[in-house]
């Protein structure tokens, strides 16, 4: 019973710190005004904010008796995954010039995004 | 033996990591299913070796568990400095930038690792490698010091990557 009370309770606070930190995301989101900036809201809201949410999940199915290890397994796909399109949708703010143009590497050419396919040394 | 081991199980890693997700994935630690994930784990990197061709190598797992502790705590820690630069400071005083990080990791595996991990970490996201993959570009959020978060990025991260690559 103890053990019940406890879990209900600590899965209500994960609630309320997850969907703050998922609505500061969208404040975020909605504030920044350049492409770039704005992308670092929502791969904030994917790390903590999901994982509060499904921290929650966790401890109401713990309190309601039905133990249940799935949102380990969303946490570490988001984890894999969020990364990636984060990079990418980067990657096209560069090929759209939607942003502050990068400084150019140090040892080598260019970035991979900037390089084109022909033989001819890019313009920058 | 150890030869035959190696023929089964090409990615032993793997065949554990498959072991793992097909149990989290029934939801149900069972007897029987952890057989069947090991089944799993072991046909399924047995099947696709072909398209793995460098195993990476001295891969250090107890190192990766302290990595994955400091990452995780950083993530907590940033989230709030971020949240906290979301709500206060005005876009007009916003000073995002652009970082290059020049690189000591040559393994695609551990580069990928290092740009997931900055990208997890609020506050910096991973945009692109150079062409010929020496160095690394990261946008950060809102910087007074560019340089330090340079040398963090590289104190910090990489180099506990690189003696997990060892």
């Amino acid at each position: 019973m103890m053990l019940e009370t406890v879990a209900t309770y600590a899965a209500g606070i994960s609630l309320l710190i997850g969907s703050g930190f998922v609505l500061v995301g969208v404040i975020g989101l909605l504030k920044f005004n350049d492409p770039m900036t704005r992308l670092h809201a929502p791969t904030k809201v994917g790390t903590i904010g999901i994982g509060m949410l499904l921290l929650a999940s966790m401890l109401s199915a713990l309190a309601a008796g039905d133990p249940s290890i799935h949102e380990l397994l969303i946490m570490a796909f988001l984890f894999v995954t969020a990364p990636v399109s984060a990079h990418f949708i980067a990657k096209v703010n560069i090929h759209r010039q939607d942003c502050v143009t990068p400084p150019s590497p140090p040892r080598d050419d260019t970035w991979s995004t900037l390089k084109s396919p022909d033989a001819e040394p890019d313009p920058k | 033996m150890s030869r035959a081991i190696r023929w089964l199980m090409p990615h032993p890693l793997l065949t554990l990591i498959l072991a793992v997700v097909w149990v989290l994935l029934q939801n149900d630690v069972t007897a029987g299913m952890v057989v069947f994930g090991i089944i799993l784990g072991i046909l399924i990197p047995w099947g696709t070796s072909i398209w793995w061709p460098d195993t990476p190598q001295g891969f250090r797992m107890g190192k990766m568990v302290s990595y994955s502790v400091i990452v995780i705590w950083d993530i907590i820690v940033a989230n709030i400095q971020v949240a906290w630069i979301v709500l206060t400071v005005p876009n007009s005083k916003l000073k995002p930038e652009w970082i290059v990080v020049p690189l000591e990791l040559k393994q695609p595996e551990a580069i990928t690792m290092l740009a997931g991990t900055i990208t997890l970490t609020p506050g910096t996201v991973s945009a692109d490698l150079s062409d010929e993959g020496h160095s690394l570009l990261v946008h950060v959020l809102h910087t007074d010091d560019p340089d330090g978060a340079r040398d963090e990025i590289k104190s910090r991260y990489e180099r506990r990557l690189l003696e997990i690559f060892a």
